[in-house]
């Protein structure tokens, strides 16, 4: 009673402008809370990182662990510091990334193509699907990296045998995210789409795809990485460049080092990755509730 | 045609009733007599078991042109399953069902169908989801942009174009849903519990507005509810089906006078009268649904 007494004796703006104070400092209080927690986990981080690397290094200076076997991060960093100033033994490190790089991306981008066109069509073909389901899960059961050496007998040395590798490793992701989509979509909204006049193209592209997209982009996170690992592991098997050979150069002449600052390498391009697919993925769908996709670590 | 008639026999009574000339009113008597015809129509349906359940069992109803028909039963009788029918979302199991006198393949531009869940597109936005309709039927995009802003607006969601469903209020994206569906201007408007969701205050208002919109439409309606005095507040005749498998058990002529205030006519002794009658009806049916559920859990 009285507060209302009080709002008609100050007249109606002033109250209006005392709410808005408070408001802005309920909102002041709540960035600053968030700031300072974002400020304490970056530190937190940094410390982390610092005492594993450190530890590390200390350990194998006080003779805990061999470097020879697990090598040592100043070495690592060495390593790494020789590759961009002098170049590999096969030539200098850019070439080698974008060798690399190039096999997991070609592999990466047909991979997903096949993958969504035949989940696309099994997922709306019963019969199809019903047909073809035994067979696809015997094929998803292989492990497919064991294919790498047929690959390299039947297409050679060059980058087709990684590529086809990684689009082996890639599709079969894709395509059963892309198949679940597919059967996932509510039959509400196909019943909708219909009644208010679509046509099949138009039910394909309103409404199948972009409800389908949701588990598809899912299946991007780990398509890419997974066309990395085959262009890698197709370049262990018989390459004549490449990070992949990198390591397996490495390895042969047992310098831990080396293995441990190409797969370095291979960490960033993938982090890269990730990125570009995150913000794909932000712009793709814009339309869902934030909660979903704001989860990152 | 002053107070309620009761145009069937009691429920005991094989057939129901006897289409086309359910309608008594001289408003409906002019050219062809009936738009929707459900003649002896059963559905069944399999279960998951691998049994037939019975959700329609030899239902007949006729509905004229202008006309707006509620259909009110228990819950699970077979209401949505009609509308689907009439819709050509589903082909019945046995009878006929007939559409501006032609029997029913597929669906049928001219009808209009709000859905009892949510059926907007999530990853539309407000004008999008509205202008869908127009834009599959093919109208130039400017003309449906433009269209569907008027439509917007006249929902009472002006302002909310840019929004995502999922940023709407329940209210908001069925008034979203109402839009979409206006839009196309459908000649048979079949609605299912479309104002279910809504709170008592909002309900009122968009029952007066959908009274409007369909006196300016001149559409027959078929609108399906739980709520009799929903039912009774809108219709010309409501349609009392009995607990599952449905089939008519009563049609009452409401004979109060038009333009109607939906907020008001509830005080009128004539829909006082109306509702007792239609209620000993339909208790009987929401006992036995209400026996059974009891029963089977
Ligand atoms: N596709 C289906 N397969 C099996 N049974 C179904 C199917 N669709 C509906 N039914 C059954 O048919 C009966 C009628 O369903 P319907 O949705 O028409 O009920 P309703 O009258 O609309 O109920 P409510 O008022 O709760 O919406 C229900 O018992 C339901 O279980
Ligand atoms: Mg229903």
């Amino acid at each position: 009673m009285s507060e209302r007494s009080n709002r008609l004796e100050h007249g109606e703006s002033d109250g209006a402008a005392k709410a808005m104070e408070a408001d802005s400092a309920i909102l002041a209080a709540l960035t600053g809370r968030r700031r300072r927690r974002r400020w304490l986990i970056n530190a937190l981080r940094l410390l982390l990182l610092v005492v594993l690397i450190g530890g590390w290094e200390l350990g194998t200076r006080l003779g805990l662990i061999d470097p020879f076997f697990w090598g040592r991060p100043s070495g690592i960093w060495q390593q790494l510091v020789t590759w961009v100033v002098h170049g590999t033994a096969q030539g200098p490190l850019w070439v080698q990334i974008a060798v690399t790089l190039e096999e997991a991306l070609f592999g990466f981008l047909i991979g997903v193509v096949l993958g969504i066109s035949f989940g696309v069509l099994l997922g709306r073909n019963a019969f199809l699907a019903e047909l073809l389901g035994p067979y696809i899960k015997a094929a998803n059961s292989i492990p497919r990296v064991t294919l790498a050496p047929l690959f390299a007998i039947g297409l050679g040395l060059g980058s087709q045998s990684k590529i086809a590798l990684a689009v082996v490793l890639v599709f079969f992701i894709v395509f059963f995210n892309a198949f679940q989509g597919v059967r996932e979509v509510d039959r509400n909204l196909l019943a909708n789409a219909r009644i208010l006049g679509a046509n099949r193209w138009q039910l394909f592209r309103e409404v199948i795809l972009p409800s389908a997209l949701t588990w598809i982009i899912a299946s991007l996170h780990t398509s890419f990485s997974f066309a990395l690992v085959g262009a890698v592991v197709g370049e262990f098997v018989g390459s004549i460049e490449g990070i992949g050979l990198m390591i397996q150069n490495a390895g042969a002449t047992f310098n831990a080092n080396g293995v441990f600052a190409a797969m370095l390498i291979l960490a960033a391009v993938a982090l890269l990755s990730e990125i570009v697919i995150t913000a794909l993925e932000r712009r793709l769908l814009r339309w869902r509730p934030t909660a979903l996709s704001e989860v990152t670590l | 045609m002053q107070h309620s008639q009761r145009n069937v026999p009691p429920a005991s009574s094989p057939t129901p009733c006897s289409p086309a000339q359910e309608v008594p009113s001289a408003r409906y008597s002019k050219g062809s007599t009936t738009v929707i015809e459900l003649r002896q129509v059963t559905k069944r349906f399999l279960t998951p078991g691998g049994q037939s359940y019975t959700a329609l069992r030899d239902l007949s109803l006729a509905v004229a042109p202008g006309e707006f028909c509620a259909l009110i039963g228990p819950t699970g009788c077979g209401k949505s399953t009609t509308l689907s029918l009439i819709a050509g979302l589903d082909t019945p199991s046995a009878g006929t069902v007939l559409v501006m006198g032609e029997e029913v393949h597929g669906t049928d531009p001219r009808i209009g169908y709000v859905f009892q869940t949510d059926a907007v597109f999530p990853w539309k936005n407000v004008l999008s989801n509205v202008a869908a309709g127009p834009l599959f039927r093919g109208l130039p995009k400017r003309e449906a942009l433009e269209r569907a802003r008027a439509w917007i607006a006249r929902v009472g969601l002006a302002g909310f174009e840019d929004r995502y469903p999922h940023q709407l209020s329940g209210g908001m994206r069925k008034r979203v849903a109402l839009a979409q569906t206006f839009i196309n201007e459908p000649q048979i408007l079949l609605m299912d519990e479309p104002f279910s969701a809504l709170d008592v205050q909002t309900r009122t208002l968009m029952e007066n507005e959908l009274l409007q919109l369909w006196s300016a439409l001149s559409a027959s309606v078929v609108f399906v509810t739980h709520d009799l005095e929903e039912a009774i507040a809108l219709a010309d005749r409501v349609c009392v089906l009995t607990a599952g498998p449905a089939t008519v058990k009563g049609i009452y002529t409401i004979d109060l006078p038009r333009p109607r205030n939906v907020a008001e006519i509830r005080f009128d002794p004539r829909f006082v009268r109306l509702y007792h009658d239609i209620w000993e009806d339909l208790r009987d049916e929401v006992m036995i649904s209400y026996e059974r559920a009891k029963q089977s859990s």
